[in-house]
């Protein structure tokens, strides 16, 4: 006996995923979700952005690492309210890791809530969890061959941010090329050069997301 | 990859449609999955077989049909099937493209045993 079935296989995550988009917006909260591999610099992103953004608007921080909170302690000083994820193995965050930690945090009156996702470069970009948009952060060290190498983590992305910049000198990286085959693997993706540690191109980062948070 | 976590959200789709048709084995399910979706389907099946053992789905065929990556252009109204992950119409190379198709994950049917086929088992 056949019978039609048809149903979406990760609905599951898709309708908490959508539950969460609708209590952020509910709420008025611009929802990013930071990814990238680990060590490309997405916690140094995310100091630099509350330094600059703090005073301004209320942001809150959930972290996702599989263990540790050293993310979160990194922040700490910035006195907003963050939440540590620890997977214990999970590769990426989801909407389930999401919600659960939302009760946590005190929802109204926020304006903006980053989610630093687990450092890994292929899984999150399979997983939404209710964000408004994606943000890589990739840095020059790991090559220019990336965005062949790992077409739908750049492909859900919004936004790329090259990172370590300041290093190019020391490296083999192709900017040209690395530009032409992400902008093929995703012709709509802003690429903004980068680096964290000198502040070099940070500026167009900020003007993006107060852009967003408009 | 995550086909083991896939597979068993499959599996409960699975267990809860076939729930309304008795309790013979499901033998085949048929899937679509995009090739962009991040889903290896030997991987897949893998996991599903494992994941079946003592369960309704014990031995059931997955039978998977690849989807491609197809992109409709709004520049030249083209759809195209493609091999390569580069959202450019291959007609126009114009990106103001859309994936229409390629991330598909999706269960369309499964088959369950009938009456007629337990018979045959026990003559």
């Amino acid at each position: 006996m056949e019978i039609k079935v048809v149903r979406n296989i990760l609905e599951a995550n898709d309708r908490i995923a959508a539950q969460n988009r609708d209590l952020f917006t509910e709420k008025g909260i611009y929802v990013l979700n930071l990814m990238g591999s680990p060590g490309a610099g997405k916690t140094s992103l995310l100091e630099r952005t509350l330094e600059h953004l703090k005073k301004r608007r209320k942001i809150a921080v959930i972290e996702g690492d599989i263990e540790t909170s050293r993310d979160a302690e990194r922040i700490a000083h910035f006195n907003i309210p963050i939440v540590q994820i620890n997977t214990g193995g999970a590769c990426h965050l989801d909407g389930n890791m999401v919600r659960g930690s939302l009760a946590e945090l005190s929802l109204d009156h926020l304006d903006l809530l980053i989610v630093e996702n687990v450092g890994n470069l292929v899984c999150p970009a399979e997983f939404q969890f209710g964000e408004n948009d994606r943000a890589m952060i990739l840095s020059v060290t790991e090559g220019d061959d990336k965005p062949m190498k790992y077409p739908l983590m750049f492909q859900v992305s919004s936004v790329l941010l090259l990172n370590k910049v300041d290093l190019i000198p020391y490296l083999d990286f192709d900017m040209e090329r690395f530009q032409a085959d992400a902008l093929k693997v995703n012709p709509k993706l802003q690429i903004m050069a980068v680096s964290c540690k000198t502040g070099e191109g940070l500026n167009a980062w900020f003007g993006w997301i107060e852009g967003q948070l408009a | 990859m995550h086909e083991f976590s896939v597979a068993e959200s499959l599996l409960a789709i699975i267990e809860q449609e076939a729930a309304s048709y008795g309790t013979a084995p499901v033998v085949a399910v048929k899937l679509r999955i995009g090739k962009l979706s991040g889903i290896v389907p030997d991987a897949l099946r893998f996991a599903f077989s494992v994941l079946s053992e003592g369960r309704r789905t014990e031995g059931a065929a997955l039978l998977i049909e690849e989807v491609p990556i197809q992109i409709s252009c709004r520049a030249c109204g083209r759809v195209s099937t493609v091999d390569d992950p580069f959202l450019l119409c291959p007609h126009c190379s114009g990106s103001e493209v859309e994936l229409t198709g390629g991330r598909e994950l999706e269960i369309t049917e499964m088959e369950i045993a009938d009456g007629n086929q337990s018979c045959q088992e026990h003559p």
